[in-house]
């Protein structure tokens, strides 16, 4: 057999508090033939960055490789001493970690970090190993090539970190490379970049990889096999097509349905027109404000947006492009420097003092992350008796059995009210934060990427309760998401935003086919679907847009610079209008709607007209 | 005991330390052979013997007692003035945190201020204008640790302040003192109390410096620091009694301190890190 | 560079800002003095116009705000008035006093730092080994032990036991070197232990802080041996921190030197303050007190330079 790697009865172990150890890799075997790529897939706690460590013969923070044989090559890796483990890793096996921002040395330059694991093995000399960095890097597609290198880590953007990080693990030309989920620190932009050219330099150099990931799609474009693991064990290993279109496993059949786009019914005919929330011009930001009311750091530049009472509105835009601060605006914990927020007609104070009770009670906000956002020296019952203390006067044996409903409500056991907040699960405790907003009886609730920070079986499973809840209570949501298919699977209009601005508004059926803002079709395009090829087949531009030059207009399109389809000449000299299209949906650009119709490539053409 | 089998050598040997020292800070002068003062002997600096275990001091007193009388004082003086300090500072680190940018600035200015001053110094400062009856002397000592704790508080408190459960807090209308009381304190009430305890050593430390040099207890009263003070002319003979309440001293002090690094050590593993 | 230099200067001006609101801290808790100066110096049985005309030779009849400027301008053009006690201007006296104690601290710093640096950055290397755990535990004794056990213990063994070093410690002008080291054995040794401890400590946890970043991980698992993770990697990042620990470490010398110089009658500036505050000599007292704050805050600068130095966000 030309299997390269070969790992059998694999046991790792963790200690415990008293003690004592728990087994966290459990009797996992696989192999992986020269030049294949194998994924290992699961959600947290899965054991799957565990298991691709302990190829180098390593584990973390007190974790022990208790039994097992991993051979790389004709090398039993757990019988290596410790010099031999320093010979093998970095030489042999090489590793590309999860966050690349934290994973580089930040007082040292980037060609010093790229080119030491040559030095340290004494594979070239330091002149050879600084002409095969930058053969790297123009491999991976990073722009200046020759002079990337001399910059320090805060100096160049995450998704070019990520790639120069495999530049590192590359260089050395090792037998196995490990991706430990590359991509997920990424916006999705940004990730399918990363992945072409992953992609490129796996297939053109052969690479032998192992590569991590709790995205299904990801894996699809990357990988050759596939190893579905659960708390530690193995449910399934065989190749993609097989895994994908025929899991034999229940769980695997589970995380696949869990992540299939599905339309959730949202309930909304019965619904009325009348506006819940209306935002009109609004700018935000922090810092001192200038005589014009402009902020020192603008988040939010002129959004305007309509939330019908018993609708859900999807917010949707990547890191940075000002989602999470509209929430709190809307919630008051940030004023606006000006526009209006309106809730039901009636202007909303832009500071908590000026708000009253019944205001704080009709507009309620949900946060993603629950482990922060529950107190963890509070009980559950403390939690979600507050609001209904507060706004409603409940006491004693009222409240107790409102806080029993409230459970109820999210299918949660009434036995969880006496524990405490931080003995519960991570889709419990965001079920625990949802009842604290249900507790107040609101009408708009801010859902601030509630599904991000979950496993996305979890995460599925909370979708459908905010659903169920908006039947039956017909409260009104803004859901913020960084995940489109999210915000198309539940909300009746959406809304993207980008650097500050909204870039398109409308009803979700015109967010499933063209004509889209460029941004949008760029967002829609990047997301990877589960199917093997969908990354050779998207429409993507493989060429990166050239910078604009010169001082930016804040009047000018927002997504100027990444824009394929810019048209010299207008985009980077005048305002773009906001333009109604046929299907109802309002964009910012100067493009018709004919020209958006046509393929990237051709309008590209049109743009140069 | 449980506690035992759970904490590392170092902090069971703290352990009985802090036990020890409790039991001598309760029921010291009940157990002391001698009372407060007495002259038992006419020979001064005896050296250890079975009828003094610790020798005499320069008036021919019996150094045990005095070190059981002086060790309350200490022991007492040493824990009020940390308390006094953690109290003051979780309250104005707090009040810094969840108030309006102006007063936590000028707040934090004056700390800062008061911070540059060493202890020490601080403290020789406030004796020279106000003089050290135990009263002062606990005021003094726990004001020249009280920016150190406010520091500490408030840094715990400006976190607490910006996690989302107290912006939601924040976001249901809910007033700053209930944010304060309900929603960040209850979570810094372990950090301060590790706090306090180191601050209890220093404290110990200081207050036994000043009695030292003489500017800390006055006579007739006397705390272990005094006790080192009025014996050191028995140096040359190398009498316990110079030693001896030294030794004392750096016993409870020790112990406190490998008691709570154990501690800390203790709630680390438990949160997960290493 | 540029924004270095800002950031420098931004610096400065937060310590020179601070000192200020110190001078106002120090003078008017010395002011708090119930009576006032010109009745402690004349005791309770000089009549009342004695007083009334000592008060004024002190300016004491001006009101507080008026005083303290006065007194700060003195103190900023180095004239900060006449020692009560015994009738010399207070710049003399410290002007004598002053080099004895810097020559006693720097002599201490001196011999300290090299070995905390090191004791502190092979404990983290080594963190969680039995040599880390053997270390911090006696760090941790270390720094619990007042100074004056540590003092009378090594007078007891090298001075009186052993007779091989005198107890007083102060080597006049001209000693030899021989001479200057007995005198200076004790002191700085007793220095030297506290201090050891402290720095130690403070810069083990600097770099232990570094070494649980995800950088470390990447670099070991690059095949790094442990002394190039620890010394070309995690080292470079924990230049700041470990700057502020050693001159957290150092301001500490300002409290010791207090004891050093009274147990082995050293005549230093330290000494002299703890006389001031006996005597209640406010200009003296106040004087020293500035001085040790200022002390302080040079320290805490020079450190803080050295983290905007080393990071190189803010330097390129």
């Amino acid at each position: 057999m030309s299997e390269h790697i070969k790992v059998s009865g694999l046991k790792v172990t963790a200690p415990t508090g008293d003690n004592d150890e728990v087994t966290i890799v459990d009797d996992v075997a696989f192999a992986i033939p020269r030049g294949e790529v194998l994924a290992l897939i699961g959600e947290s706690g899965s054991g799957k960055t565990t298991i691709a460590l302990s190829l180098m013969g390593y584990a973390r923070g007190g974790c022990r490789i208790s039994s097992g044989s991993i051979r790389v090559g004709d090398t039993e890796v757990l019988s290596l001493d410790r010099s031999g483990l320093r010979d093998l890793r970095g030489r042999r096996v090489s590793y590309v970690a999860q966050s690349a921002a934290a994973s580089f040395n930040p007082s040292k330059t980037i060609m010093a970090q790229v080119t030491e694991a040559v030095l340290i093995h004494g594979v070239a000399s330091r002149k050879e190993a600084e002409i095969r960095a930058v053969e790297l890097f123009r491999a991976l597609s990073l722009p200046e090539p020759e002079s990337i290198g001399s910059r320090y880590p805060h100096q160049v953007s995450g998704g070019q970190l990520q790639r120069l990080m495999a530049a590192m693990a590359l260089i050395t030309e090792p037998e196995l490379v490990i991706f430990d989920e590359p991509t997920t620190a990424l916006d999705v932009t940004t990730q399918i970049d990363v992945l072409l050219a992953f992609k490129r330099v796996i297939r053109e150099r052969g690479i032998t990889a192992v590569y991590v990931s709790h995205d299904l799609a990801v894996v699809a474009q990357m990988a050759d096999h596939i190893l579905v693991l659960n708390q530690g064990k193995v449910r399934e290993l065989g190749k993609t097509a097989q895994v994908l279109k025929q899991p034999e496993d229940s769980y695997t059949q589970t995380l696949i349905s869990a992540i299939t786009p599905c339309r959730r019914d949202t309930g909304n005919e019965a619904t009325t027109e009348q506006p819940l929330l209306e935002i009109r011009n609004l700018v935000a930001g922090y810092g001192r404000s200038d005589k014009n009311g402009m902020p020192a750091m603008p988040i939010l530049k002129d959004v305007n947006l309509t939330i019908l009472r018993g609708r859900t509105l999807g917010v949707i835009g990547e890191s940075g492009s000002g989602k999470s601060t509209l929430a709190r605006v809307v919630a008051g914990l940030l004023p606006a420097a000006r526009g209006e927020v309106l809730l039901d007609g009636e202007p909303l104070p832009g500071t908590l003092a000026g708000r009253s009770k019944d205001q704080f009670r009709r507009i309620q906000i949900v946060f993603q992350n629950a482990d922060t956002a529950l107190n963890p020296s509070h009980s559950v019952a403390q939690v979600l008796g507050r609001p209904l203390t507060f706004y409603h006067g409940l006491k004693g044996n009222e409240r107790e059995r409102r806080i029993g409903a409230m459970l109820d409500l999210v299918k949660l056991p009434a036995t969880v009210a006496g524990r405490r907040c931080g003995e519960l699960s991570g889709g419990q405790k965001q079920r625990i934060n949802l009842a604290r907003a249900l507790a107040a009886d609101p009408e708009l609730i801010l859902c601030d990427e509630v599904t991000s920070a979950l496993d996305t079986v979890v995460g599925a499973a909370i979708l459908d309760l905010l659903v169920e809840l908006r039947r039956e209570l017909g409260v009104s949501y803004m859901f913020i998401s960084h995940d489109i298919s999210t915000v198309r699977s539940l909300c009746d209009d959406i809304l993207v935003l980008y650097a500050g601005r909204g870039v398109e508004a409308g009803s979700r059926d015109t967010f499933q086919q063209p004509p889209f803002h460029p941004y949008t079709e760029l967002l829609i395009d990047s997301v990877p679907e589960l199917e093997q090829g969908w990354l050779e087949r998207s429409r993507r531009p493989v060429a990166p847009v050239p910078l604009v030059d010169g001082v930016r207009d804040l009047e000018l399109c927002p997504f100027l610079d990444r824009c394929p389809v810019r048209i010299a000449g207008t985009c980077d000299q005048l305002a773009p209008p906001r333009v109604v299209l046929s299907d109802g949906s309002e964009i910012l650009c100067h493009h018709s709607e004919a020209e958006l119709l046509l393929p990237p490539r051709d309008y590209a053409m049109a743009a140069q007209r | 005991m449980n506690l035992f089998r759970t904490l590392r050598l170092s902090g069971s040997i703290g352990l009985i330390l802090v036990i020890f020292w409790l039991a001598v800070a309760l029921a010291g002068p009940a157990l002391a052979p001698h009372p407060l003062g007495e002259i038992v002997d006419y020979d001064v600096f005896l050296p250890m013997s079975s009828t003094y275990p610790m020798g005499t001091d320069y008036l021919g007193r019996d150094v045990l007692s005095r070190i059981l009388y002086g060790a309350r004082f200490t022991i007492t003086i040493g824990a009020a003035a940390a308390i006094f300090a953690g109290i003051l500072g979780t309250a104005l680190g707090i009040f810094a945190a969840v108030s309006s940018r102006m007063v936590d600035e000028t707040l934090s200015r004056f700390m800062d201020a008061l911070s540059a001053i060493p202890g020490k110094i601080l403290a020789l400062v406030m004796i020279a204008a106000l003089g050290s009856s135990v009263a002062l002397l606990i005021m003094i000592i726990g004001v020249s640790y009280t920016p150190g704790c406010y520091r500490i508080a408030r840094s715990l408190a400006v976190n607490l302040n910006q996690m989302d459960f107290v912006q939601v807090a924040r976001a249901r209308g809910e007033g700053r003192f209930y944010l304060a009381r309900v929603e960040i304190f209850p979570n810094m009430i372990h950090p301060m109390l590790t706090d306090v305890g180191l601050r209890f050593v220093w404290a110990v430390l200081l207050l036994s410096s000043l009695s030292f040099i003489g500017l800390g207890m006055q006579p007739p009263d006397a705390d272990l620091g005094s006790l080192v003070r009025e014996n050191i002319s028995g140096l040359a003979e190398g009498a316990p009694a110079v030693l001896m309440p030294a030794v004392a001293i750096a016993l409870l002090t020790i112990g406190v301190n490998l008691l709570i690094d154990s501690l800390r050590g203790q709630a680390k593993t438990a949160t997960g890190e290493v | 560079m540029k924004s270095v230099l800002f950031l420098i200067l931004r610096r400065i001006g937060t310590v020179l800002l601070t000192l200020f609101l110190v001078s106002m801290v120090v003078f008017s808790l010395s002011s708090l003095l119930p009576g006032d100066a010109a009745q402690q110096l004349l005791g309770q049985s000089a009549t009342p116009e004695a007083v009334a005309a000592l008060r004024e030779v002190l300016g004491l009849d001006k009101p507080g705000h008026l005083r303290y400027l006065d007194w700060l301008r003195g103190l900023i053009v180095g004239d900060p008035g006449i020692s009560l006690a015994n009738d010399l201007p207070v710049a003399q006296l410290v002007a004598e006093r002053l080099p004895r104690s810097l020559l006693l601290a720097g002599i201490a710093a001196l011999v300290s730092v090299p070995l905390a640096l090191t004791l502190g950055i092979a404990s983290a290397m080594y963190g969680g080994t039995r040599v880390d755990r053997f270390l911090n535990t006696l760090t941790l004794t270390m720094v619990a032990i007042p100074e004056f056990l540590v003092a009378t213990t090594l007078v007891l063994v090298f001075a009186v036991k052993l007779n091989w070093v005198s107890a007083l410690s102060y080597a006049p002008p001209g000693a030899s070197f021989g001479q200057f080291i007995a005198a200076y054995a004790l002191p700085v040794l007793t220095l030297f232990f506290v201090l050891v401890a402290q720095m130690a400590r403070m810069s083990r946890a600097a770099v232990l802080d570094q070494l649980s970043q995800p950088y470390v991980e990447m670099a070991v698992l690059k095949g790094a041996s442990l002394p190039r993770v620890v010394l070309r990697h995690a080292l470079p990042n924990a230049i700041g921190p470990i700057a502020n620990a050693v001159a957290l470490s150092l301001s500490y010398l300002l409290g010791g030197v207090i004891i050093v110089e009274v147990i082995f009658n050293y005549p230093g500036i330290a000494s002299l303050m703890v006389d001031s505050v006996a005597n209640r000599d406010m200009p003296l007292l106040q004087t020293c007190a500035m001085i040790f704050c200022a002390a302080y805050l040079l320290l805490v600068l020079i450190a803080d330079i050295c983290a905007i130095v080393s990071n190189p966000k803010l330097r390129t």
